[in-house]
Formats: structure tokens, C-alpha cells, sequence
């Protein structure tokens, strides 16, 4: 295989058949103009395959939107990062391409003294921040827990009448949606609040590290920072704690009754049964707002209405735990030995350089946390009281006669559904029929074969020619992104049976591969099998038991599937590239986390 | 794995002249002096509970006996007082004529006695493999890199034989690279004194060296292994490419293995009681002479030791047919270990933070 220099542009990837009219689908602002096509030529490029890894609905396009316009509010209008502004981002046959966006070097210096002095009170402060930050976020999702989608009635309220309120009840409804896009606009506001900063004073303790140990893994150093005790991993050992309830209380064979309401009501049977029916309904609230997908899509599956997921899951610990099985993370151990590392490297430093590690590493234990935890507040819970509230309005519009199938809103962009709105509105005003029944149905089905043909092909790994050198922090930071990464990008693997990527997670393993797709495949995996997928999201915790190594597409040292890994003790190789589509199902793998390759062994 | 080889030699230790013979398991701090360096390490380790074969020093009083005796050091003065280290030919001769002296001449008889009975405890018939090892004093040998430059004997066997390599490594004080090396350094050429080791044979099944950080960049987070089939001698010398194995110190995990062809290997003969350097059979040459436990066995002994000397070590080791691990002999690493760090200063806090966000564009610069 030869080796290029430069990835296509975008303005010669063509749509794939049965794709090409797929720019109706997202914002003018998102695409590569024809009029603009030096400029855009002329910057690099990289696929977000770690957030968005399938072409999106048109709704779902909010999510790239908030997010990393949010992303880089926060660098350049909050904080003023001296040499980096935001990630500028476009959407092309259905995958997202980010590039960041420096600052000129004559504005580095003078943003400094406004660096300090913003992002500087917010270390000083960071706990009580966070503490402030946490009831914002928690009112937030109350508020849009709060929002109701009422069918229009067939006449307004007597009672609105005679009190002379003067509005009908389309005035209420347009009013909820568009506050629930407002209060999605602060949730990703909130989402990057804290993240930026965390992440650079982490890499501080990274580069820290690097420069006194030059070879020290990676995952050393995330060793050192990682919390034992993250609310990401309360979901799962929520899980835990009702599967081992349920075999100390005798129930455990009421866990295979069926159904989840067929569990629920073998458990009303008895005293202890309703008790194990009260943790079960503690628990959900917060905690089953968690998602199997990664939130930034309208059909991932939350458990809290999906709720034969976890109670699948909860059956699969329950019976580890009668066969004698520790479910349990072991976070004694991982204490202990985040402890150990972290006194040995510190004792292989020289006096003065162990100060300036015990003054990092303390900033990157106060901030790393957040890293962490936001992801439960933020893209599992609050993501899923919204796409819950959303999912409510297309029904709504489904019963009246909008579109076919329930969750079809989600074919239409968040502007189309105000329009919407009003159609159904205005058809309800007037008393004629609205017009959407007659026009999004056909629409609709246009759409759903664009966006089958976007998911035929998959996304470039990048766009144009790279810099020399990936120096940009967030690009590094946030993304993994780096030199090496973008040259492996580039030439390709010459030999087909192995795979490079990043040292996750240490161990050596060997066993069958399963790939998967999409959460919904989660329930094909078999005790013993490597994981190997696109990308994971932490909610698939429950898996990390049953299986013995993962191996992921995108994603670095600090990605989810390389946390959890690490929590649950298990080898993982992350950013392989290419590992999910080159690996087939059944065939035999040697994951080597400690060195990031992948050996395929056998055929399947 | 970690059982010592040897039985206590305390309850022998009445029965031996302490004036020349220093046991390992009994030597104290004070005797360290009098024992050279490499028994004093060998000491020490067996102190902490580290497995090192049996043995014993002869103590640097032996070998001033040996001097004192039937005019021995006014016959090497007389040598000495015309050598002229700038001139190879001479030197080499004088070299010869001084070590013939020191070889030809028989130990005092108090000497060779105390030689003897602390032989026939470890071997009471007379039969036991041993290794003879010069153990120079630390005057003589302000840093490692001059080790080697004096005598060892393998798979001795038998007290006549160990009392006339004791006598040769004595010698060995006097090869011609020796007497420049304290001629360059100002050191008296009579006045340094040596120990010899006298330990129990290694039957290795593999052995090597073991260095408690990368001597390619002096990195502390890792120890580098090298080891081979047999005796570490085929190591040591470079005599055969070993396998080379990388291992982060901290997290425990073999991050690479190098495996080499070793063609050859240093094994015991015993029938002709000595050691033979032979061909490895075919199938056994690109083997690891590892398995990935015991490199790691190899990196935790190593890490204890640097933790309880302080500082980084470099290790030769062997690991014998029943599996057993013991360490032979530690030292300082003086390469990397001797260089100054340049003084560091750091930016912290936000500082710090900003520091981190600038870097790659001045990077880029």
C-alpha cells in the first residue's frame, strides 16, 4: 500500500447513491458551500466518529450543534484559552468533520491576563463551581422533566374562557417545545462549563509526567487521576445491589418470571418481594436515566423506558452471584493501587520535581472528577428526560395524524417541528385539516431512504492535508487526535491480521471476537468474547462482566470504553480504526492492552 | 523461587578463622571493609533475605598475608619501582614477572587453612562447584565501570583447586590494565588490597543482568533484562546477542520481548569438572530463556534491591534447573546515576495550566 500525504476533500466525496440529496436534511450552516471551497479546502479535518459514528437524523443534528458550539464558547468567549478558540464543525454525507480554530499569535499574549484571571477563579473555586453547578443542572432537568405535551383539545377549556385568559392551547404547547430546545441549549452550556479546564489542568499533569518519564504509559498517568468512586458507575452498581437483594431475599428465581411487570408482580407476593420492588423503584430515579447509546441520538435506549434492560441485567448478576461470583468493582484494590503507583513514580522524582507533582496531580484529582461524573448528569440524565419529552411531542403529533410511526419527528430538523406545530395549530385555529398529514408522510420516506443510503458508506477518517504535527491541546485532549494517529490514517495497515491502537487498559487476552454495532446488539455477546466495536458508551458496564476484552474503532486513553475497562480490569486496545469493520464475529483474537495491538488469530 | 540455596553457615561459624574468612550469612557492616565490594554486596543482599548462593569472602588480611610473607612484597616493590605505564612492552612484562610472583609463591600455611576448613564446610567431600571471584576493594574500584578487569573461575572444584585460584585471582591485581588504571588515578599499586569470593556454583538453567533503568535513556520507570541459556558468563561478555526484555517498573508489565537466537550457551560439565561452552540445539535457540513470570520474577528482585540500596541497580542473576532465582552480585548503576539533572523549575496551578495550552504553539514556532 502506497502512502498518501493527504486525505480527499470534501468537495470531491460524493454522496452515495440513493444519498444525494442529502444537504436537505441539516442546517446551510453546517455544509461545505460550493463559494467557500478555498477556504474550506485549506484546513484539516477530522471525523467525530467518537460522538456521532452514524449519520444522523435531522433532529439529532441539535446535538452536534449545542455541543460543540458550546465546547467553544468556552474557550473563546468565556475563558479566552490564549491559543485556542473553538472547533469549528460541518456535516458531510451524514458524518461530522471538526476543525479547531487558533488564535492569531499576536492575540496569544494579550488574551493571557483575562485567562488568568477567568479559568484561574474557577480553580480556585472549582468545588463550590461545581457544588453550584450540580443545582443548575439538576434544575434544568426538573424544569424539563416539568414539560407537558397535551393533545389539543377539541374546544378550549371552559375555565380559560371565563377567567379571560385569552390564549388557546396552542400557545402552551409551541411554548413547551420551544422550552425544551432552550433548556437542551443550556444543558450543553452547562455540559462544557467545567469540561475545557478539567481537561487542560489534567494534561498539565500528563505533560507533567511525560516530561520527567518519557516512556510512562499513558495509562499510568490516568491511573494516578482516576476516581474509584465515579457517579457514571452508580447505574450499574444500582444493578448490583438489586441483583444481590434479590438472591439474600430468597427471590432470585422471581427474576425469570418474564416480563419486567412479570417480575414486578411475582415480587408483590411477598413482604420481601415488595421491598425488592421498592429499591427496584429507588433506584430508577435517577439512575436508570442511563443509556446504553451515548445520548447525542434520539433513538438511544434509556433504561427508565426500556426497562427490560436492566432488569436483563440485574438477572445476569443475580446469577453470578448465586454461582459465588464477586460482582463487585473491586474498588478496595483499584484504591490501593492508584495508591501504589502513584507513591512509586512520585518516589522515583527528585525532590523538587516531587513537589510540582504532588501540586498537579492534587489539581488534576480536584477537576478530574467532573470529567467523570458530567457524563452522568448530562448526557445520560438529562439527555434522557429530553429525548423522552421529545419522543412525548411526536407521538402527539403521530395521533394526529402527522406521520406513521411514532418517533418519526425525528426526520424532521428542530425548526421543521416548530413549523409543525404551527401547521397543526393553525390547522386546529381554523378548523380546516392541517397540512402535514399530507405532506410529511411522503417526506418522511424520502428521508429515511437518504439518510439508509448515508449509512451505506462510511465516513473518512479525516479531510485535506494534516499539519506536520497535531499540536492543537484540544484536538489531543478531547479527541485523542494525534501526529501518529493521523499518519496511521493515512498509510493504512499493510498487514491484515493486526491492528495498532492505543494501550488502554493492560492484560493480555485471547478469545473470540463479537462485534457490535449498536446497543441493541449488546444482548448477542457471550460469556468469554472480546468486545470489538465502532465505540462504547459507559453505560455497558453490565457487559464488562461477561466479556474479556474490548477493542474499539475511536477513542483514547481518557474514552469511556478505556475507563471502564480499567475499572473492570479487563485489556483494552481503543482507536484501532478500523478494528470493527476488519474483524469479523467468531474469529479467534490476541488483545495485548499493555502494547495496543490486535492480533486476529483464526477465522471465524 | 525465593528459598536460599544454602543452609546457615552459622552454626560453622566457630569453625572458621575469622582473621581471613568472612561467610556471607554472618559478615557484619564492619567486616563489609574487609570483603570487597562484591562480597559485601552479596552480604548485604542476604541480609535483606534476597536468595544468593552460599560462600564465603577471603578477606583482604589473606591476601596481605600472602604479601607480607617470605619478602613476596619487597620482590613486587622491586618490580614496581622501574614500571613505567607509559611503555606497553614493559609494563606487560612487569605485569608477568609481578603475577608469576604472586602465583608462584605458596599461601602462608594459617592462610590456606582458613581457605580450606571454609571450603570443607560447604563441601565435606571435597566435591562441591564453586566460583572464585576476585572482590576488589572499594579504593580500587571507585565505580563499576572497571569490574571484570579482574579474574573469575567457574565450576572450581576441589580445595587444591580453590586455594590456586584464590592465589590467581590475587594476581589478577597485577594485570597491566590494572596497574595503568590506579597509575591514571593515583593509586598506590601495592597498597590496594583484595578480597576473592568463594561461592557455590549456579547450575543455570538462564541467566543475565538485570538493570533497574533503560541504559539507552537512563528512563527510571523501567528495568531492562537480559538474559540467556547457562551462565551469565555468555551474557556478560557479549559473546552471544541475548534475549532483551522491558519491563515497567512500577505497573510490573513486560512491555517488549526482543527474542534472540542464542546460538551458544555456558553450561556445566561436571564429569569434566569445568564449564563448557557448547551449541544450543536448533529448537531451543529462538526460545525465550524467560517465561514472562519469571522476567518478571527477574524486575521484582531487581526493584527490591534498588528500593533497599537506594538508588538504580544493575543485577546479575541466575535462575537454576529447579526454577530458583537468586541474585549473584548488585551494584550501583554509575552511568546515568552519576549524571546531574539539570535543575528543573515548574510552573504551577493556572500557571501551569497555561503553560500546558501554550506549549504547542510554541512548539510550533
Amino acid at each position: 500500500m502506497t502512502a498518501r500525504t493527504s486525505f480527499p476533500s470534501a468537495y470531491d466525496l460524493a454522496a452515495p447513491a440513493g444519498a444525494e440529496a442529502w444537504r436537505d436534511l441539516y442546517p446551510y450552516y453546517l455544509m461545505f458551500a460550493d463559494n467557500r471551497r478555498a477556504e474550506e479546502d485549506g484546513k484539516f479535518w477530522f471525523c467525530d466518529s467518537q460522538h456521532w459514528p452514524n449519520p444522523f437524523k435531522p433532529f439529532d443534528a441539535v446535538t452536534v450543534e449545542y455541543a460543540v458550539k458550546c465546547l467553544g464558547q468556552y474557550n473563546t468567549r468565556h475563558y479566552l484559552v490564549p491559543p485556542a478558540n473553538g472547533v469549528d464543525f460541518r456535516i458531510h454525507n451524514g458524518y461530522v468533520y471538526m476543525s479547531p480554530v487558533g488564535v492569531a499569535p499576536e492575540n496569544i499574549g494579550p488574551r493571557v491576563p483575562q485567562f488568568m484571571d477567568r479559568a484561574g477563579h474557577y480553580f480556585m473555586n472549582w468545588n463550590s463551581l461545581l457544588d453550584q453547578w450540580l443545582v443548575k443542572v439538576k434544575a434544568n432537568i426538573a424544569e424539563m422533566e416539568a414539560l407537558r405535551f397535551d393533545d389539543l383539545p377539541e374546544v378550549v377549556p371552559v375555565e380559560w374562557v371565563k377567567e379571560g385568559r385569552g390564549l388557546d392551547n396552542t400557545v402552551p404547547l409551541s411554548e413547551a417545545y420551544d422550552k425544551a430546545i432552550q433548556l437542551l441549549y443550556r444543558t450543553w452550556n452547562y455540559h462544557f462549563e467545567f469540561l475545557n479546564l478539567g481537561y487542560a489542568a489534567y494534561l498539565d499533569f500528563f505533560g507533567f509526567m511525560k516530561s520527567q518519564f518519557p516512556t510512562i504509559s499513558d495509562q499510568s498517568i490516568a491511573k494516578m487521576v482516576q476516581g474509584v468512586d465515579s457517579d457514571l458507575f452508580r447505574p450499574d452498581d444500582e444493578l448490583k445491589k438489586l441483583a444481590k437483594l434479590a438472591v439474600s431475599s430468597g427471590l432470585a428465581a422471581h427474576l425469570s418470571a418474564g416480563s419486567v411487570d412479570q417480575v414486578l408482580a411475582a415480587m408483590a407476593g411477598s413482604d420481601a418481594g415488595r421491598a425488592w420492588v421498592a429499591a427496584w423503584e429507588g433506584a430508577k430515579d435517577p439512575w436508570f436515566n442511563f443509556t446504553s447509546g451515548n445520548g447525542f441520538y434520539s433513538d438511544d435506549k434509556y433504561w427508565i423506558e426500556h426497562l427490560d434492560i436492566p432488569m436483563g441485567y440485574i438477572r445476569d448478576y443475580a446469577a453470578r452471584v448465586q454461582k459465588g461470583d464477586e460482582i463487585d468493582r473491586p474498588t478496595a484494590q483499584i484504591a490501593a493501587e492508584r495508591d501504589r503507583i502513584t507513591a512509586e513514580y512520585r518516589d522515583l522524582l527528585d525532590a523538587e520535581a516531587q513537589g510540582a507533582f504532588d501540586g498537579k496531580l492534587g489539581l488534576a484529582r480536584t477537576v478530574f472528577p467532573y470529567v467523570e461524573n458530567h457524563n452522568f448528569y448530562i448526557e445520560h440524565w438529562s439527555m434522557s428526560v429530553f429525548w423522552r419529552k421529545m419522543r412525548e411531542l411526536s407521538a402527539l403529533f403521530h395521533r394526529a395524524g402527522f406521520w406513521e410511526n411514532a418517533d418519526d419527528m425525528f426526520y424532521l430538523n428542530r425548526n421543521e417541528v416548530r413549523d409543525a406545530l404551527f401547521d397543526l395549530g393553525m390547522g386546529w385555529g381554523v378548523g380546516a385539516p392541517a397540512t402535514g398529514p399530507t405532506y410529511w408522510p411522503a417526506e418522511i420516506k424520502r428521508r429515511k431512504a437518504i439518510l439508509a443510503a448515508l449509512q451505506s458508506a462510511p465516513p473518512q477518517p479525516a479531510l485535506n492535508t494534516p499539519p506536520a504535527v497535531i499540536t492543537e491541546p484540544f484536538t489531543i485532549m478531547l479527541w485523542g487526535i494525534t501526529t501518529d494517529a493521523v499518519q496511521k490514517w493515512l498509510v493504512g495497515s499493510s498487514d491484515s491480521t493486526k491492528l495498532e491502537g492505543m494501550a488502554a487498559s493492560p492484560g493480555v487476552v485471547e478469545g473470540r471476537a463479537r462485534v457490535i454495532r449498536s446497543a441493541s446488539d449488546l444482548g448477542l455477546i457471550q460469556e468469554g468474547e472480546i468486545l470489538v466495536t465502532p465505540v462504547t458508551a459507559p453505560s455497558w458496564a453490565p457487559v464488562f462482566g461477561k466479556i474479556k476484552a474490548t477493542v474499539t474503532d475511536i477513542g483514547g486513553m481518557m474514552s469511556h470504553a478505556a475507563i471502564v475497562c480499567r475499572e473492570y480490569g479487563l485489556p483494552a486496545v481503543t482507536g484501532t480504526g478500523t478494528a470493527s469493520s476488519t474483524i469479523k464475529t467468531g474469529q479467534m483474537l490476541r488483545v495485548d492492552g499493555t502494547t495496543g495491538e490486535v492480533t486476529i488469530l483464526s477465522a471465524a | 523461587m525465593t528459598a536460599p540455596l544454602s543452609p546457615t553457615l552459622t552454626a560453622q561459624a566457630a569453625m572458621i578463622d575469622a582473621r581471613y574468612i568472612l561467610p556471607f550469612e554472618t559478615a557484619q557492616d564492619a567486616d563489609h571493609p574487609r570483603m570487597g565490594g562484591k562480597c559485601a554486596s552479596l552480604a548485604r543482599m542476604i541480609a535483606m533475605g534476597v536468595p544468593v548462593p552460599r560462600g564465603f569472602a577471603v578477606a583482604t588480611d589473606a591476601y596481605a598475608a600472602h604479601l607480607a610473607a617470605g619478602g613476596l612484597n619487597a620482590a613486587i616493590r622491586a618490580q614496581l619501582s622501574h614500571l613505567d605505564t607509559h611503555n606497553v612492552t614493559d609494563e606487560e612484562a612487569r605485569s608477568q614477572a609481578i603475577r608469576q610472583l604472586v602465583n608462584d609463591r605458596a599461601m602462608p600455611p594459617e592462610v590456606e587453612a582458613a581457605i580450606r576448613a571454609a571450603y570443607a564446610l560447604m563441601a565435606p567431600a571435597d566435591d562441591l562447584p564453586v566460583a572464585v571471584r576476585s572482590s576488589a576493594t572499594a579504593e580500587d574500584m571507585p565505580d563499576a565501570s572497571f569490574a571484570g578487569q579482574q579474574d573469575t573461575y567457574l565450576w572450581v572444584v576441589g580445595a587444591d583447586e580453590v586455594v590456586a585460584k584464590v592465589r590467581a585471582c590475587w594476581s589478577s591485581l597485577f594485570t597491566a590494565r590494572a596497574m595503568s588504571y590506579r597509575a591514571d588515578h593515583d593509586l598506590g599499586q601495592i597498597e590496594v588490597l583484595m578480597a576473592v569470593a568463594v561461592q557455590e556454583m549456579v547450575d543455570a538453567r538462564s541467566a543475565g543482568v538485570a538493570m533497574t533503568l533503560d541504559p539507552i535513556n537512563g528512563d527510571r520507570t523501567k528495568i531492562v533484562i537480559d538474559a540467556s541459556w547457562g551462565l551469565g558468563e555468555s551474557v556478560v561478555s557479549g559473546e552471544i546477542t541475548p534475549d532483551n526484555f522491558l519491563v515497567e517498573k512500577v505497573l510490573m508489565q513486560v512491555q517488549k520481548r526482543k527474542i534472540s537466537v542464542k546460538t551458544h550457551e555456558i553450561i556445566a560439565d561436571p564429569a569434566a569438572r569445568c564449564t563448557v561452552d557448547r551449541e544450543v540445539e536448533a529448537d531451543r535457540q529462538s526460545q525465550p530463556s524467560l517465561s514472562d513470570d519469571e522476567v518478571i520474577a527477574v524486575a521484582q528482585l531487581a526493584r527490591r534491591l534498588e528500593k533497599a540500596i537506594g538508588g538504580p541497580q544493575d543485577l546479575e542473576w541466575a535462575i537454576d534447573r529447579q526454577g530458583r532465582l537468586v541474585a549473584l552480585q548488585c551494584r550501583p548503576e554509575t552511568v546515568w546515576s552519576q549524571k546531574k539533572a539539570a535543575p528543573q523549575s515548574f510552573a504551577m496551578g493556572i500557571e501551569g495550566v497555561l503553560g500546558t495550552l501554550m506549549a504547542p504553539i510554541q512548539n510550533k514556532n
